[in-house]
């Protein structure tokens, strides 16, 4: 319900605060603000007011040049330095199991103090000394009884929650979502768009600098301005549209890899020979890490999976970027007339500087 | 050997001397059917074994303390690789995760757990002279030993991106079939076969003598239930282990024969493999903890001096925990894309373990509730494998739902977890039923302040190494990964000091049997006192070679 709460208010325009951060660190709690000022300071929502006016020209005609990569905001879509929680979550599912998370975890942290109490109660009151001559009970049926069925009932109140956790979850696409196919190779992912004409984005990991050259011919990290953090930044993000359900159907080419997306509640593996399918579902704009999460050889630690969730005109922008490129079954040429019509030097330029291969080959 | 054979029957009638006359060195220790000097046997391997694993895992830490390659490419020079690229390097990190799994799991806790204390004393236990196939017993053990000597060969033969086998413990094909060319998987897999043929063989030996060698009087439910943790495992053993051999049997033809049993593109099936090996791998997880259930059980009543509360219900827990771990497998799979239904069935079935442990967890406590306890270093061990089981215990809990899996699946999170209930709970049983039962195998006593120290230094250092990880996990830091993103570097390098402070505190258990052989005190028969009662306190320590020539009758009034 807050899903769609936040959906509206993107929807809308009003792009404020819309929740502080939740995710807690040990840094932030000890060593103080200045991590939580700076994460504050380039949250999502500036960039937003940021993007809304360039939004609105584009609007009208998406043009072929118009996308630059998006500068992800420090703590957002990736782990946070010496974070002890969850990543913040910006998906509905992500919201719900973030609520059984917490739930799930004062449970666990009350029945081991609880257990611990009874030790230390053993250790003050039972040790040899208060109580030199040990009792001989060894039944108690009602006692039995009730630390059997206690713990039923403590899990039948968890599995009602966590069994509809799992049914939304699994709730499929509508018929009109956009598909995304996904697939996951040694040692990259390649993410491809048959509703907007079939093209594909292969995804390498950025090199290290300092660092042994994991991918070749592929740039160093932060090299870009847009670049995220090491190990998680890649050369092609997997871009989808903001607020409104994705079909992913993911596979593999060779081993099993899986695909995973910790700040959107989103794993799933990546088999080769099936499809296994999922909706995603990102409630605002950002850009989102993850990393392969099925052991898949040699660079498993290498072929992360970077998703950047556009508003949907930003979105049709990057498609038309890509050779063959469709929107709504509209090939691209139309799209390019248009955009040829309106002033797009600028533009142009910042295509040349976007990495993505495909881009720079249809941008000319 | 034949010759031995003849040496043991030839003079049934002769019992006093026949029962310390021991073989010579050769027959006794290579051609040995003499279930206290194979229980022995194991325990020396399971040590040996648990350096090298460990020394793994320390390898691991090292690379972990910071971001970044540092010390794989020399790593991958001792595997043999001459001037490894960087594909290599890598591989050399999957080689070490996969052996630390493999050792660990095969040659360390299963053969000092079962092979080790069950087989010193679950015969002892029940008034039995020795195992009932006690040449089964040998071979079970010279199994586990070839196993790992496969194992640390296909470390140094190619196995794909660089020497060795880089699977993981879990061999998932097709990583491990067309994945991973090269003779190392096959030397791996060829380990698990001859480990699990030992296990098997061993699980055979423990039910038939359990079944049949109980001395008059020791009826089933008189047992001590270390003897029903062992009788549990072993049908667990039983019943699973072939179901790993058929499985690690189809990735071998699908290697070496054209098969495609986990192909896709020959109409087989990936995850086909990975539901047959957690149908094995899971009751595996029992397998290796239940024995331990059994240690804290005979030790917290040793040491409260009260019967075990609630003995039946402890020992149907255990029964029951098998049973149901037999129908929990797919909660391993969760991300594989599981149907919901499915899904939904392993996250209530696997939920539905938690009652029998927590019954057993209770029932601890309760026998120690209106004790009069005494915190002998056993005692130490055993309270502290209750607080670190529940803690692993409830973790549990939370990974048994499947909407949850979904973002810790796969994480340190889960790492934290099997390693709260394995090298926590698993290996503090180990520590201690080692203390519990070293001065009765050895005849000597260890230092019980040193014990202490050991305990203390290593719980510390195994919480710095293993909380840290649920920090890690919930960040979403994926399991087998040699470098990490920086914002993980925090907890990782507290896991890696960690890491050296647990190991500081097994230098002090080796010097405390040092100490114990050198110096240590003559024991007697009972040196734990009125609260000790099975049978094996009734021995001398160590025990006779033969005990029980005139087997002892149990009284209608005895119960444990």
């Amino acid at each position: 319900m807050t899903g769609v709460r936040l959906k509206s208010l993107i929807r809308h325009g009003r792009s404020k605060e819309v929740e502080a951060q939740k995710t807690m660190t040990l840094g932030k709690i000890s060593i103080g603000a200045g991590r939580v000022r700076r994460a504050l300071g380039l949250s999502l929502a500036s960039v937003l007011t940021f993007a809304a006016p360039v939004m609105a020209q584009d609007a009208a005609a998406p043009s072929a040049g118009s996308y630059t990569p998006m500068k992800p905001t420090p703590g957002i879509g990736m782990p946070v330095d010496g974070g002890i929680n969850l990543q913040q979550q910006f998906s509905p599912t992500g919201e719900y199991g973030e609520w059984l998370h917490h739930g799930l975890l004062w449970i666990c942290l009350i029945i081991s103090l609880f257990v611990l109490a009874l030790l230390a109660i053993v250790i003050v009151r039972f040790n040899r000394r208060a109580n030199p001559v040990p009792s001989k009970t060894s039944h108690n049926t009602v006692l039995e009884v009730v630390w059997t069925l206690a713990p039923v009932l403590i899990l039948i109140g968890i599995a009602v929650p966590s069994i509809d956790l799992i049914a939304k979850q699994y709730k499929p696409a509508p018929k009109t979502a956009l598909t995304v196919k996904v697939t996951g190779n040694q040692w990259f992912w390649t993410y491809g768009y048959p509703d907007n004409g079939d093209f594909e984005v292969i995804s390498n990991m950025l090199n290290i600098p300092g660092q042994p050259v994991v991918n070749n011919g592929v740039r160093e990290v932060g090299s870009k301005p847009w670049d995220g953090p090491s190990h998680l930044e890649v050369d092609n993000r997997m871009v989808v549209p903001v607020g409104e359900p994705i079909r992913l159907q993911i596979t593999a080419t060779d081993v099993i890899h899986s695909f995973a997306v910790p700040s959107l509640w989103f794993k799933l593996d990546a088999v080769p020979g099936r499809i296994n399918e999922k909706v995603l579902f990102i409630e605002k704009p950002g850009v989102y890490y993850g990393q392969c999460s099925e052991l898949c050889g040699a660079k498993h630690g290498y072929m992360p999976i970077a998703v950047e969730a556009l508003p949907r005109d930003k979105y049709n922008a990057w498609v038309l970027t890509h050779a063959g490129a469709e929107i709504d079954g509209q090939k691209k040429p139309a799209a390019a007339a248009e955009s040829a019509a309106a002033p797009a030097a600028a533009p142009a330029a910042d295509a040349s500087e976007a990495p993505a291969g495909e881009a720079t080959a249809e941008a000319e | 050997m034949a010759t031995t054979a003849d040496h043991f029957q030839a003079h049934p009638e002769d019992h006093g001397h026949h029962a310390e006359h021991k073989p010579a060195f050769f027959a006794r220790w290579f051609m040995s059917t003499n279930h206290k000097d194979i229980g022995t046997m194991y325990l020396i391997f399971a040590i040996f074994a648990g350096i090298i694993g460990g020394a793994f895992s320390g390898m691991m830490r090292v690379e972990l303390n910071e971001p970044g390659i540092q010390y794989l490419d020399t790593f991958a020079r001792w595997f043999g690789a001459v001037n490894p690229d960087f594909n290599t390097t890598l591989h050399t990190w999957n080689v070490l995760i996969t052996a630390h799994g493999l050792i660990m799991v095969f040659f360390m806790v299963m053969p000092a757990i079962i092979g080790g204390f069950g087989n010193w004393f679950v015969p002892i236990m029940i008034g039995a002279p020795d195992m009932a196939f006690p040449r089964m017993n040998n071979i079970s053990f010279w199994l586990t030993v070839a196993g790992f000597c496969s194992l640390l060969c296909s470390a140094f033969v190619p196995g794909g991106t660089g020497n060795g086998a880089g699977t993981g413990w879990t061999v998932y094909a097709p990583l491990s079939t067309s994945g991973s060319p090269g003779p190392a998987v096959d030397f791996g897999i060829f380990a698990l076969h001859l480990a699990g043929a030992g296990s098997i063989m061993g699980a055979i030996n423990f039910i038939t003598t359990i079944f049949n060698m109980r001395a008059p009087g020791m009826t089933i439910h008189k047992m001590p239930l270390f003897v029903w943790s062992v009788l549990v495992t072993a049908f667990l053993l039983l019943l699973s282990l072939p179901v790993l051999a058929a499985a690690i049997t189809m990735l071998l033809t699908d290697r070496n024969f054209g098969t495609t049993f986990f192909d896709a593109s020959g109409g087989g099936d990936p995850v086909l493999y990975q539901h047959l090996f957690w149908f094995f791998g899971h009751p595996e997880v029992y397998i290796m903890i239940l024995p331990g259930f059994g240690i804290i059980s005979q030790i917290i009543s040793t040491f409260s001096k009260k019967p075990v509360f609630g003995y039946l219900g402890m020992a149907y827990a255990m029964v029951a925990i098998g049973v149901v771990g037999f129908i929990v497998w797919a909660h391993h799979m969760y991300a594989t894309g599981l149907s919901v239904n499915t899904k939904m069935y392993f996250t209530a079935a696997t939920m539905v373990i938690a009652v029998p442990t927590g019954v057993k967890i209770f029932s601890w406590i309760a026998t120690m509730w209106g004790g009069s306890v005494e915190f002998k270093s056993p005692m130490v061990w055993a309270m502290g494998f209750i607080f670190l089981f529940t803690v692993g215990g409830v973790t549990g809990v939370y990974l048994a739902n499947g909407g949850i899996d979904d973002v810790v699946h796969d994480t340190y999170f889960v790492v934290a977890h099997f390693h709260y209930v394995l090298s926590l709970g698993a290996v503090t049983a180990l520590f201690a039923g080692f203390y519990y039962w070293f001065p009765k195998m050895s005849g000597r006593m260890h230092s019980e302040f040193l014990s202490h120290v050991h305990f203390w230094i290593f719980f510390v250092g195994v919480n710095m190494i293993f909380f840290p990880m649920h920090f890690l996990g919930l960040q979403g830091m994926p399991r087998r990964y040699p470098d990490y993103a920086e914002a993980y570097t925090h907890w990782n390098h507290i896991a890696t000091v960690g890491y050296m402070v647990m190991a500081f505190s097994l230098v002090i258990w080796f010097i405390n049997i040092i100490y114990a052989f050198t110096a240590g005190k003559k024991v007697g028969d009972n040196y734990w006192g009125e609260g000790a009662t099975t049978l094996e306190w009734t021995l001398s320590s160590p025990p006779p070679y033969h005990q029980f020539e005139t087997l002892p009758v149990i009284g209608e009034t005895v119960h444990h």
